[in-house]
């Protein structure tokens, strides 16, 4: 590549953030849709289970799977070790399931489609094309994109509303669909994978999640494949008082390739809401799957009322050799975030690595990191970690490395960054380490710096604001991780960089 | 171009005086030198006139072609055509050169209500800017200032200096920590930035960086004030008798 375009092409991703900063305001995915919506009664108990059960259709086994889980839950006690503050959840004042009731029997057509539905995807952003497959129409999927293509799951409330490119994927074997489907269509699949790297009963959240998912996406590339575009889910919670409870599966069969985008947004609400999903990755021989998360579920006001508490399982398992996992997050939501996505390094030579970046302004809370746990010979992890507290926020990284006995020869490198905007805020690191062999090798750095005036002052006097210096700063301060995103994920999670840091500084 | 007048500063969290009456006039075209001992309130005058934090103004006026600077937030002074090269460049870790300038400069332009500069038409800009100035490309590439040499640094202010295009250049002691060569090529770029319609106000402790630009006036600065306005030969005057004379000399 050319100098010219190498700085052609970065140019572009930073105009992008400059564009969005000079129209910044505060989270702007607030508003909601007014939408008929059929819910389950307010409450947790067998009935509900029972009643998620039958209105997906499920095959009796799953139905024992979600009862099994809600038993094993109801034993369970909520996790205290994190370093957050979390007011008291009722988990009999929410509602377990929620759909628009257009939604009850799928469209067929535009024409039947609830208009409200395709508004609601329009205002987020989501290209037209794909809009109108993603309002579920049946049959838009002949019809190619003119971008890039990426095939979108949309996940509204409790439901899954329509997935793209559905038809163009299963043409080269790949399974991409609501899992409430692949439970119906592929029950083989689901049976042989779910839970099998999240158990049950793994943490109270967990097990939560077992009894009450109401959808979320499954994603099977078979051996050999490597996926001829992006996936991705997006997820939106829209009714009030509503938990949202997804589970993604995803399977990289051996030797198979697949990139995966995971986007949220939820509209402002004085009420926190919860959001508890399970992700499970499978990678068998020499697969690779790379996993981006662009979290921006509503963050709360100013002084902490409402926003969305996110507790959320994630964890990839390199069941064979040489298989490779890439996890790469942007964290700018959320009242609270309790969040871990992590590798087990079975296979020999299996690689796992985390990007992050967690954002905390205001009120915010966040406790999040990896588990990075290696079982094979020869296996790789690398971790680097850019955490930024603004505001009264909160922030910290907890990770765990845990190298095994039969693990021999293999290697972690961690960083771990901090960045603190102002003198309210906090930054917190917490790593634990375990190394139980001696040819193994662990290294861990951690650096804690603050914006400092001398560089806003630079940048002022350059012509440059100081909302739009600050997000400059820290853009550059999280570079790392912002290069590891797929193109189109960068340029989003640059702007917002730059949205969440708003009102930081003054 | 700037008009100064009587201005007086003090330190924000201190009852500490720094300037006591600065009176000083730069018309367009021209370039003008502040000389003066350790703390004198040279670099002080630099700082309130692009509006940093820290200062307090408690007297007096700055103004850039008839804009009162003082009533502006940093930013938009620049917009207004201030530029100061600094004493110390700031690293700013990640963030590559070449975003920073044209983050800068379409920021300007959008303030002054101008179109902004496209990533090809800038990159154009850049490229034959870097080569009057006798810049390497490759310093357009790496992030803000990190990593550079002395010299690198300040010839990094000099390079956004020429992009900015700014109406008054306010230059801080850009000659310290500079060899021989390096200083060369630091007044080279000013010198080739000189035109009727742009000042310059050069702040150094020694007349060295005065052989290479040569200033129309030279003003000494004590204890807050000009206390001695002259011709390049002051600057000379300075150099060859020190300071103790000239101070004694006015009291």
């Amino acid at each position: 590549m050319s100098p010219t375009t190498d700085l052609d092409v970065r140019e572009g991703v930073d105009r992008e953030t400059v564009e969005t900063v000079a129209n910044m305001g505060s989270y702007k995915y607030g508003w909601d849709t007014e939408i008929e919506m059929e819910y389950a009664p307010k409450g947790i108990n067998e009935d509900i289970v029972r009643l998620i059960s039958q209105r997906n259709e499920e095959p009796e086994w799953m139905l024992d799977w979600r009862l099994k889980a809600f038993r094993r839950w109801q034993q369970m006690s909520l996790p205290k070790w994190a370093m957050l503050d979390i007011p008291e959840i009722d988990f009999q004042d929410q509602y377990y399931y929620a759909r628009p009731k257009s939604m009850a029997e799928k469209p067929k057509s535009l024409d039947e489609v609830d208009p409200k539905l395709l508004a609601t995807y329009e205002k987020l952003g989501i290209p037209l094309k794909e809009q109108m497959i993603l309002a579920g129409v049946e049959g838009a999927e002949e019809t190619p994109a003119d971008a890039r293509k990426v095939a979108v799951d949309a996940v509204f409330d409790s439901v899954s509303v329509g997935t793209t490119f559905k038809a163009e994927l299963a043409k080269a074997g790949i399974i991409f669909c609501p899992i409430s489907e692949a439970i119906r269509e592929h029950p083989e699949l689901v049976q042989k994978y779910l839970g099998s790297v999240v158990p049950q009963g793994d943490n109270f959240y967990s097990a939560l999640n077992s009894a009450v998912f109401s959808d979320g996406s499954f994603v099977y590339i078979p051996p050999g494949v490597r996926s001829p575009m992006e996936l991705s889910t997006y997820f939106r919670i829209n009714a009030e008082n509503t938990g949202q409870f997804e589970r993604t599966l995803i399977i990289a069969d051996k030797g198979s390739y697949v990139s995966y985008l995971e986007g949220c947004t939820a509209p402002k609400r004085d009420t926190a809401q919860l959001h508890a999903a399970v992700v499970e990755i499978v990678i068998l021989e020499d697969a690779e799957v790379k996993y981006s998360t662009v979290q921006n579920w509503f963050p709360g006001d100013e002084d902490g009322k409402g926003g969305i508490y996110n507790f959320v399982t994630k964890r990839a398992d390199c069941r064979e050799d040489r298989a490779k996992v890439m996890w790469t997050q942007v964290e700018t939501g959320s009242a609270i975030t309790w969040k871990y996505p992590s590798c087990i390094l079975r296979g020999d030579e299996s690689q796992g690595e985390f990007y992050s970046i967690a954002i905390a302004n205001n009120r915010q809370q966040a406790d999040t990191g990896t588990k990075m746990l290696h079982l094979g010979k020869n296996t790789r992890s690398r971790i680097v970690s850019k955490g930024i507290s603004a505001g009264r926020a909160q922030n910290t990284y907890r990770g765990r490395v845990a190298i095994h006995p039969k693990a021999t020869h293999s290697r972690n490198y961690t960083q771990c960054d901090s960045l603190l905007i102002g003198d309210k805020c906090g930054a917190h690191t917490v790593p634990y380490i375990e190394v139980k062999n001696a040819s193994s090798r662990v290294e861990h750095e951690a650096t804690t710096s603050k914006v400092d005036d001398d560089q806003l002052f630079y940048c002022r006097q350059r012509g440059i604001g100081e909302e739009e210096a600050i997000a400059l700063i820290v853009n550059g301060f999280a570079k790392e991780v912002l290069q590891a995103l797929p193109m189109e994920f960068a340029m989003e999670a640059q702007s917002l960089v730059a949205i969440s840091l708003e009102g930081s500084v003054g | 171009m700037l008009k100064i007048n009587n201005l007086h500063a003090k330190l924000e969290d201190e009852d500490k005086q720094i300037l006591k009456g600065v009176t000083l006039e730069v018309p367009a075209g021209e370039v003008h030198a502040i000389m003066g001992p350790n703390g004198s309130g040279k670099s002080t005058t630099s700082y309130v006139l692009s509006g940093r934090d820290g200062y307090e103004v408690t007297e007096g006026s700055a103004t850039l072609n008839g804009q009162d600077l003082l009533e502006m937030e940093p930013e938009e002074r620049a917009a207004a055509g201030l530029f100061l090269a600094f004493q110390y460049p700031v690293e700013i870790p990640g963030v590559g050169n070449m975003t920073f300038l044209r983050t800068a400069a379409n920021a300007q332009r959008k303030a002054r209500g101008e179109d902004e500069l496209s990533a090809g038409e800038f990159l154009k800009l850049v490229r034959e800017k870097a080569k009057t100035l006798n810049i390497d490309a490759e310093m357009l590439k790496r992030p803000v200032n990190v990593g550079f040499s002395g010299g690198e640094k300040k010839r990094n202010e000099i390079l956004q200096m020429a992009l900015l295009e700014p109406k008054m250049c306010v230059l801080d002691e850009t000659d310290s920590g500079l060899d021989v060569d390096a200083m060369r090529l630091v007044a080279d770029g000013v010198n080739a930035l000189r035109s009727p319609d742009r000042a310059f106000l050069v702040i150094t402790h020694y007349q060295r960086l005065l052989d290479h630009i040569q200033p129309d006036v030279v003003h000494i600065m004590a204890d807050g004030r000009i206390v001695k306005t002259g011709g390049p030969d002051l600057a000379l005057e300075v150099e060859k008798n020190g300071y103790a004379d000239i101070l004694a000399e006015v009291g």
